[in-house]
């Protein structure tokens, strides 16, 4: 049985790795899940200084989902390059960095200080909707799409795949404009805009009164994304947004996705991409399927 | 790397010791052989809708029997759904998590308000100095004789209805007491009232604090308080209560 798949001309053991913000750079969760049994790690957005992120309270759980606003906090790609990327060298993963930034040069300088790096691929996060400047301001229109892709490919030595924001209109004008611009890869989706009000408090749930929903609520709008986005591009998709069991996987992968990313329900559940892996091959042989490949976009 | 686990822990025996408050125990693998006072644990729900875990304190160990005790307030779903489990059905628990209160022999005070007095009883019963235990109620109380074991008792009602009517730093004063060190965990309110004081009388105080998480080990960047001095983990000045807390140096965060 083959689960190994092609991203972007690097290949994965198998298609399951996990969300930017939801693992850490994977420290924490190696005591649950065996790095080595993962496609790939992607790692929490990293900038080019140490940031902040948002005042607490960050995390509000809702219905089938859950609300974040951290706003990127990050150790600055310094420390990140001096601790996460060895630890993460001692795996036989991928390792996938996702890069943030307030302004296109902020982006760069992540990219051209990982040139140098240990790392497979980029993930350049244009899509966060918890930071002001930056993030999704970048990602919701199509012109700056292509814009900042031409220039973080310019400094990139790794394939650099674009993560696109939900948070749009038409996902198919952003995933064209992030293909146009030289993205080699897209992965969606980010989180969906949304708002808790704490009725006996009467008071918003989260400080930053807005979040990113994540978790199972969002999936059947990522597979009809990540469906739409495969219709309209030749690049590989990363297809994420609640998957939480491997039948969620399957599904993204039937709608187009190449490989798919598995973020909040790590937190339900510490040691379920492993899980979904060892589900994916279990539907592979249940169904006789041969090459994990012949599932991608097989639904049309 | 502090060793933790995911286990399916078996509920031994649940009660309601106080109107709206359980205790429960649990049996692990092995958890409680790991556990220190002041750690606690993520609960995770069986309704499926319910995603995160919710995190409860280590209230009691019995490493031999390698179980452990919560007590929590019915305060919202997850709680509730706890609640209703009965004795032999199985919950999903990762733990131990955090750091827990460091051990001194020192003459102590040991603070807990409301439903901050559970992760003190352990903490009371592994000291090994003079002990002041100081507890403090809205109104009905829970844990008390329990306590009662470990050292000399005073408690706090706010209405009145039990021992000092007010709050613990009250009881602090009414009875004349002093200490070399504070541990401490309760209402926020009431944690800024005791560093206060320790800071007044230039006693070290150790506080445990709560936030919102979602992993609950250290990875997601959700749960952080302020603190004073940049993290080394985070090279900012935010510290992860779930991991490098949820217990503090009081004058290390701000709250
Ligand atoms: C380190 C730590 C130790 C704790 N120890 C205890 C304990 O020993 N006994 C006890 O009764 N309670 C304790 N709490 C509080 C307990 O976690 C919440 O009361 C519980 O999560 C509420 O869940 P719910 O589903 O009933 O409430 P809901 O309001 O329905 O919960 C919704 C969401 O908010 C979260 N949440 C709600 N209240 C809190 C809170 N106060 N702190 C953190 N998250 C919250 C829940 O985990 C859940 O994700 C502790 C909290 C922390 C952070
Ligand atoms: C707590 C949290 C932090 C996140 N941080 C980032 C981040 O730093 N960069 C990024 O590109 N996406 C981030 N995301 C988005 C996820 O990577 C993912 O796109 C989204 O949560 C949908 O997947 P899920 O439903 O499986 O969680 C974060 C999500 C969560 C829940
Ligand atoms: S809850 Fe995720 S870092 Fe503390």
């Amino acid at each position: 049985m083959n689960t190994k798949v092609n991203l972007a001309g690097l290949t994965l053991k198998n298609p399951v790795m996990t969300a930017s913000g939801t693992f850490g750079s994977g420290i924490e969760f190696a005591e649950f899940v065996d790095l080595n049994k993962l496609g790939a790690v992607v790692t929490k957005g990293v900038a080019n200084v140490p940031w902040e992120g948002n005042p607490t309270p960050r995390i509000a759980e809702t219905y089938g989902g859950m609300l974040n606003a951290v706003g990127l906090q990050n150790p600055g790609i310094d420390v990140f390059v001096e601790r996460d990327i060895p630890f993460l060298t001692k795996y036989d993963t991928r390792i996938i960095v996702n890069v943030c930034g307030r302004t296109t040069e902020d982006y760069c300088e992540v990219v051209r200080r990982l040139a140098s790096q240990p790392v497979d691929l980029l993930e350049i996060n244009i899509s966060c909707p918890n930071v002001e400047e930056g993030g999704i301001a970048f990602g919701q229109n199509p012109k700056s799409v292509e814009a900042i892709t031409k220039e973080v490919k310019k400094y990139a030595r790794q394939p650099v795949i674009m993560k696109l924001s939900p948070n749009v209109t038409d996902i198919t004008e952003m995933a064209k404009a992030a293909e146009a611009g030289g993205a080699d890869a897209l992965s969606l989706i980010n989180t969906i805009t949304g708002m808790k009000i704490d009725i006996h408090r009467r008071a918003f749930a989260l400080a930053n009164k807005t979040g990113g929903l994540s978790g199972p609520a969002i999936h059947p709008v990522a597979v009809r994304m990540v469906y739409q986005a495969a219709q309209a591009v030749r690049i590989p998709i990363i297809g994420m947004g609640g998957i939480m069991t491997a039948e969620d996987a399957v599904e993204m992968i039937l709608a187009g996705a190449t490989a798919v990313a598995v973020g909040t329900a790590n937190f339900r559940n510490p040691a379920v991409t492993m899980e979904i892996s060892e589900g994916i091959r279990e539907y592979m042989e249940q169904y006789h399927v041969e090459d994990i490949n012949e599932l991608i976009g097989a639904v049309k | 790397m502090a060793e933790k686990y995911k286990e399916q822990a078996v509920i031994i025996r649940q009660e309601e010791i106080s109107y709206g408050i359980y205790s429960m125990w649990l049996k692990t693998d092995r958890i409680a052989g790991l556990s220190k006072p002041g750690q606690f644990i993520s609960v995770y729900c069986h309704e499926g809708s319910r995603l995160l875990p919710r995190p409860i304190s280590i209230c009691e160990i019995d490493r031999e029997d390698q179980s452990v005790r919560i007590v929590y307030r019915v305060v919202g779903k997850g709680t509730e759904e706890l609640s209703q489990l009965r004795t032999g059905r199985s919950v999903d628990i990762v733990g131990p998590l955090g750091n827990g209160f460091p051990l001194k022999e020192k003459k102590a005070f040991i603070i807990g308000g409301g439903i901050g007095i559970p992760p003190m009883l352990q903490l009371a019963k592994e000291l090994n100095c003079e002990k002041q235990l100081i507890l403090g109620y809205r109104d009905s109380l829970f844990l008390k004789e329990e306590f009662k074991k470990s050292g000399s008792l005073y408690v706090a009602t706010e209405d009145g209805s039990y021992g000092t009517e007010g709050n613990v730093l009250d009881v602090i004063r009414e009875n004349g007491l002093d200490a070399e060190i504070i541990y401490a965990c309760g209402p926020m309110p009431m944690l800024r009232a005791v560093k206060e004081f320790a800071a007044k009388k230039r006693i070290e105080c150790w506080i445990s604090l709560e936030e919102r998480m979602a992993c609950g080990v250290g990875a997601c960047l959700g749960c952080v308080c302020k603190s004073k001095e940049k993290d080394r983990h985070t090279n900012v000045n935010n510290k992860r209560i779930c991991k490098e807390g949820p217990v503090f140096r009081a004058e290390e965060v701000e709250f």
